[in-house]
């Protein structure tokens, strides 16, 4: 692959995204304030259209066989494909919930939609990175698009304290995170995923302190992004503070982006140490799972209950990583988990915006008393969004947990397996008392209205029908990220014909 | 001429010194300060390897560093501003609008 014009078709997604995010710029000045509504379709074209260019590399069989592009800096795989999907599906969702916010709110649109598809654009650019100096990049212009956003309702105290809170502790973990990728270059002399675990197998580096301290500052800098117990102090203030639709975005955006990584730099440049680092995330696996769970029960706050909640499926998605020695089954459950979640969790914080009010109000449990009573379209989203989210069949949670325990049991992790199970009990209490509250408890006295968004309600909508057919026809979700899967597990070779 | 390892304490040393300023300090701006100091200290690590191996991966990696804490200024100095036009201050201990 030396002729770059072609080595750019493979970016086709990633260029279309960041094509568009100039564009959503430039119609910004030059649209009239009346037309500024547009911005949100163009920005729902953009993510379509690149949407369109993954599933042509897809028809161009380019998952099975992964091409390095630019000396390697970058790799397109089955893997970075099937992240991009999640990735621009979360984007498509969060600019459906933000269409009619960001109008009501009177945000600056044409910063909000630009931030939004740089955001997803160094979601995509983490997918495709091979190389942990591109990694880095892309992970920073992923955070600092999020951090602005997280604060771009400026008149409300609390966005702006978000905001500062995500940027501190954000900055904080990515010194951690570039000083391990330093530690790492120094102990390898290469910054190249595959270059590392060449070098640590020839070179015999098993127990070379710099090495194995770089990679625990590096599991450390996206563990912070991941929102693992113990660095996850800053999730549920973040959560509640950032605008809905910013929140509703990140939460599915973000994890998927960082749990993309992550599963790339160990499975790929830390394969042969997975003795170290395995025993490390079963920890981060069962911490999480339980204190996001328990933790999420005391919330009386929605937007902080589901804070928590996306703490604790930080977990589940941690302990099918942790199950590395399953292989593909670990890293595709990992891959399926993600889609699954970005659908469930967007939709659950779609309901959240149809229920609620100007200045982000209406964000209370309470305010979910008898909604199945007046509004029983909106209940029942939110019912089917509650019981995915608990793991409940016939959803597609129900079957995004079951594949992470098939692969933790695979890895002959029982324990955590045992402790999963048993941390998604604790979760339907939470989740079931939602749904509870919409069914059997009367209306206060201030019945909810609702804000009827035709774009809001697409998004529920389509969350709603993903959630479904994830759950009753998962195969070809599944297929496609046991391929994914398989590009990174088999170390890179071309795998063809392998489900 | 230094030895490497030297590089690597000193850079250790300054990473360190960041870190607590980052746990312990309550002003924003100099938690951000702190944090500023975390990124030059790899930058010192980075250079004192990329010597060693003689490559410019090291060195670009730098540039690319100092980029990144550049852009990592224009915005953070532009939420603290954003807290401090709200609040009219930037202690991290009076940041308590939600539970912290």
């Amino acid at each position: 692959m030396s002729n770059s014009a072609a080595q750019l078709a493979y970016l086709a997604p990633e260029l279309v995204v960041a094509v568009g995010a100039v564009a959503v710029l430039a119609l910004d000045i030059l649209l009239p304030e009346r037309s500024r509504r547009l911005l949100a379709r163009a920005t729902a074209a953009a993510l379509l259209a690149s949407l369109a260019a993954v599933w042509w590399l897809y028809a161009g069989e380019v998952a099975g066989r992964p091409e390095r592009l630019f000396t390697g800096t970058l790799v397109r795989d089955g893997y970075s494909l099937f992240l991009d999907a999640v990735f621009l599906l979360a984007g498509i969702l969060g600019a459906l919930v933000s269409a009619r916010y960001v109008d009501r709110e009177g945000l600056q649109s044409g910063e909000y939609y630009a931030l939004m598809l740089f955001a997803v654009l160094g979601m995509m650019l983490m997918a495709v990175s091979a190389e942990l100096v591109t990694l880095f990049i892309s992970y920073e212009i992923l955070s600092l698009s999020v951090y602005v956003l997280s604060g771009i309702a400026r008149g409300r105290a609390e966005s702006a304290e978000a905001a500062m809170k995500y940027f501190l502790l954000g900055a904080f973990s990515s010194g951690f995170l570039i000083y391990g990728i330093a530690l790492i270059y120094g102990a390898t002399g290469t910054t190249a995923l595959e270059a590392i675990g060449a070098a640590v197998m020839s070179r015999g580096l098993f127990g070379n302190s710099l090495l194995l301290i770089g990679m625990a500052l590096v599991t450390v800098g996206f563990a912070f992004k991941v929102a693992a117990v113990p660095f996850h102090g800053w999730v549920p203030d973040v959560y509640q503070g950032a605008p809905l639709p910013v929140t509703a975005f990140m939460s599915a955006g973000v994890k998927a982006a960082a749990f993309g990584a992550l599963a790339r730099v160990l499975f790929t440049a830390f394969g042969s140490l997975s003795a170290v680092w395995q025993p490390a995330l079963w920890l981060l696996a069962l911490l999480t799972m339980v204190l996001g769970n328990t933790a999420a029960i005391a919330q009386t706050n929605i937007k902080r209950m589901l804070a928590y909640s996306s703490i604790a499926h930080a977990g589940y998605m941690l302990a099918g990583v942790a199950a590395y020695t399953a292989g593909d089954v670990a890293l595709g459950s990992v891959l399926y988990y993600a889609l699954v979640y970005t659908a469930m969790n967007i939709g659950a914080f779609a309901v959240v915006l149809v229920v609620g009010r100007e200045g982000e109000g209406n964000q209370e449990l309470s305010d979910y008393r008898g909604l199945a009573v007046r509004h029983p379209w909106v209940a029942a989203g939110m019912a089917l969004f509650m019981v995915s989210l608990s793991g409940l069949p016939p959803t597609a949670g129900f079957l995004g947990k079951f594949y992470i325990l098939n692969a933790a049991l695979r890895a002959n992790l029982i324990g955590l397996a045992v402790a999963l199970v048993l941390a998604s009990l604790i979760s339907w209490y939470y989740y079931l008392r939602v749904v509870w509250l919409m069914y059997f408890i009367k209306p206060g006295e201030a019945p909810p209205t609702l804000s009827g968004a035709p774009s809001l309600r697409l998004a529920v909508g389509m969350a709603a029908v993903l959630v479904l057919i994830l759950g009753l026809w998962p195969s070809a979700a599944l297929n496609l990220a046991q391929v994914a899967a398989l590009t990174v597990t088999a170390g890179g070779l071309p795998v063809i014909g392998r489900p | 001429m230094v030895p490497t390892i030297a590089y690597v304490i000193v850079s250790a040393v300054l990473f360190t010194i960041g870190v607590a300023g980052v746990l312990l300090r309550r002003n924003a701006l100099i938690v951000f300060m702190s944090i500023e100091l975390m990124l030059n200290a790899v930058n010192l690590s980075l250079a004192g390897f990329a010597r060693q191996f003689g490559s410019a991966t090291g060195q670009v990696f730098i540039l690319f560093v100092l980029a990144v804490a550049a852009a990592e200024v224009a915005v953070g100095l532009a939420i603290i501003l954003a807290v401090f036009r709200h609040r009219d201050t930037v202690d991290v201990d009076n940041m308590n609008l939600m539970k912290w």
